[in-house]
């Protein structure tokens, strides 16, 4: 502040106005509701982790007393749930995330900018869709439209693990479900990761370019090497969506509880967020208490991933 | 290397989109000399670099019409594939822009390893330490080719920037302002980078600082324009020591000796 502006604030005789007393009202309005804004954010945290412990606490010491019998075991509830969850998520991770670079490297980098907007557009349009329509969708229409697909990578490629078993229609597989979340995640990871690579610097772009590199080479020298953490905390983002998506999932897996790597075939999995939709109303007492004890560990699930990708992002990201 | 030839502009007009942003640049620029442009900003004397190498290509709606010349070859030919003439005519920008994930070693041989050349590691190692020395930074990193290219001063930025651009032997190099982010003493050290490599490459560099353009050129040429919105002109080109001391146009006269702008 230039010494003209203070001369002109206080033409006043009294020099002390300057020091004035108390804070202003907005100031200290605004103030509070932020830190209160702030505050509320934890405190939604701890009441839902404190929920989730409390009540799951019944089945906890259900288990413990029933150990030993053989009808009521908390873990050999809970592991094929959270194997379907993990397994459903991850085959969706490795179906969208490819596809999603490439369409976000071509809206960021290959296609005209008429195309590229329109293209964002649409991209941003498929993240808005509810999940019960990708439900929809999914169960009626693209599970039969599956059943080819399935019967060629069983019949060919079942010598790997994923594709082995004795795939029966309807579809109503783990492999379905995942392309389903495939298609829902899709939008996040695009999205996040066209941002990143908008935002690689011209200089470094130009700098390959002046190379003699072409774009291809440019977007791999640079591009994405830039984008990499960008592309990391993308994937955990949606992750995260997959991992914790009810409807659609409820909608097209037909449930099953074991271990079974077959994706193929029907019956095998379920996701803890679909087995928590399906049994909820109907569940009381000790069921219910297993069920949130359920919902804890898939809490649990998505605080440990956001925490992973957190670290990756800090340690791989852009240094400056 | 056969005998070097000068690279020739016949009738250059450079647009943006619609507007005309260099008109009707005709020069001959030496080969193996140094050869600066100066001029008022917005004359066009960058965008006239960047047509040297079609970088201006970059920008959405840049085009040029005209011939350029360079190896007795066309570079605006309708066969001429840009990325072929980028790696003959390379560049150095106004802020060095090292690779930032990448190693001082892997900074250097970035433009080498491109496009799937393969190259043994004993011939690397070997055009590495040439480049490096070729930019006068041998000595400053050679305990530390593993470290971060971005670990550097700006100036050893800049040099490494240089040898990058030197590492893949082009017959050009175009300097866009390489010092205008630098401070004197690295500056000088650029600058007498700039009389070795002469040696070697045929150098244009674009500088707003006339004591540059003094101390480091052969030929200097003056780029103005006649107000906003109009094309900017090559006025005139000559000798350093004539356009400085003794130059035929009015225009440069008063450029020089601080008449205007």
């Amino acid at each position: 502040m230039s010494t003209a502006d203070i001369e002109s604030e206080s033409p006043a005789p009294p020099p002390a106005s300057m020091s004035t007393s108390g804070r202003r009202l907005g100031d200290s309005v605004f103030s509070y509701l932020s830190i209160g804004s702030g505050l509320l954010i934890f405190l939604t945290l701890a009441a839902v982790a404190v929920f989730l412990s409390t009540e799951s606490l019944p089945a906890i010491i259900a288990s413990q007393e029933f150990a030993g019998t053989a009808d009521f075991s908390l873990i050999e509830y809970t592991l094929p749930l959270v194997f379907g969850t993990v397994l459903a998520s991850a085959i969706a991770l490795l179906i969208a995330i490819p596809i999603s670079i490439g369409i976000a490297l071509f809206i960021s980098h290959f296609a005209p900018r008429r195309l590229s907007s329109t293209l964002g557009y649409l991209i941003d349009l498929l993240a808005a869709v509810p999940s019960v329509v990708y439900g929809l969708w999914g169960g009626i229409w693209l599970v039969p439209k599956l059943e080819p697909l399935y019967g060629l990578l069983n019949t060919y490629l079942g010598w790997i693990p994923l594709f082995a078993g004795e795939p029966t229609a309807p579809m109503r597989n783990l492999a379905s479900a995942s392309v389903v979340l495939a298609v829902m995640v899709l939008p996040i990871i695009t999205a996040v990761s066209r941002e990143v690579f908008l935002q690689t610097p011209r200089l470094q772009e130009e700098a390959a370019l002046a190379l003699g590199a072409t774009r291809w080479e440019t977007i791999r020298t640079v591009v994405l090497p830039f984008g990499r953490s960008g592309i990391v905390a993308a994937s955990m983002l949606g992750l995260g969506r997959a991992l914790g998506e009810t409807m659609a999932v409820l909608m097209i897996l037909a449930p099953g509880a074991t271990f079974s790597l077959h994706i193929l075939e029907v019956g095998r999995h379920n996701s803890i967020a679909a087995n928590i939709a399906s049994k909820s109303a109907e569940a009381s007492g000790v069921d219910m208490s297993l069920l949130i004890f359920t919902g804890l560990v898939l809490f649990v699930l998505t605080f440990l991933i956001n925490a992973i990708a957190r670290w990756i992002v800090a340690r791989s990201g852009p240094k400056s | 290397m056969a005998a070097p030839q000068p690279i020739n502009i016949e009738d250059l007009d450079i647009y943006y989109s619609d507007f005309l942003a260099v008109e009707g640049v005709d020069v001959q620029i030496r080969p193996r000399s140094v050869t600066a442009l100066i001029g008022p900003s917005g004359c066009g004397k960058s965008t006239f670099l960047r047509t040297l190498n079609r970088m201006h290509e970059v920008i959405p709606g840049a085009y040029a019409k005209g011939r350029v010349e360079i190896n007795g070859e066309d570079i605006y030919d309708q066969k001429v594939d840009p990325v072929n003439v980028r790696r003959r005519v390379g560049m150095v920008f106004q802020k060095a822009n090292p690779f930032p994930t990448m190693s001082i070693r892997d900074n250097v041989l970035a433009g080498v390893k491109l496009n799937n050349r393969r190259i043994s590691r004993s011939a690397s190692e070997e055009l590495m330490e040439r480049a490096l020395k070729g930019a006068n930074l041998w000595n400053e990193v050679k305990d530390r080719l593993d470290k971060p290219g971005m670990g550097l001063s700006g100036g050893q930025q800049q040099r490494l920037c240089i040898a990058r651009t030197i590492a893949v032997q082009p017959d050009v190099v175009l300097m866009d302002e390489p010092c205008s982010a630098l401070d004197p003493i690295s500056t000088l050290a650029i600058e007498d980078l700039i009389h070795e490599l002469k040696q070697e490459y045929t150098i244009v560099i674009v500088t707003h600082n006339m004591q540059q353009a003094s101390r480091v050129s052969d030929r200097t040429g003056f780029f103005n324009i006649a107000g906003t919105g109009q094309p900017g002109h090559l006025i005139e080109v000559d000798d350093t020591d004539t356009i400085f001391t003794n130059p035929t146009n009015k225009q440069t006269e008063d450029y020089i000796s601080g008449r205007f702008g």
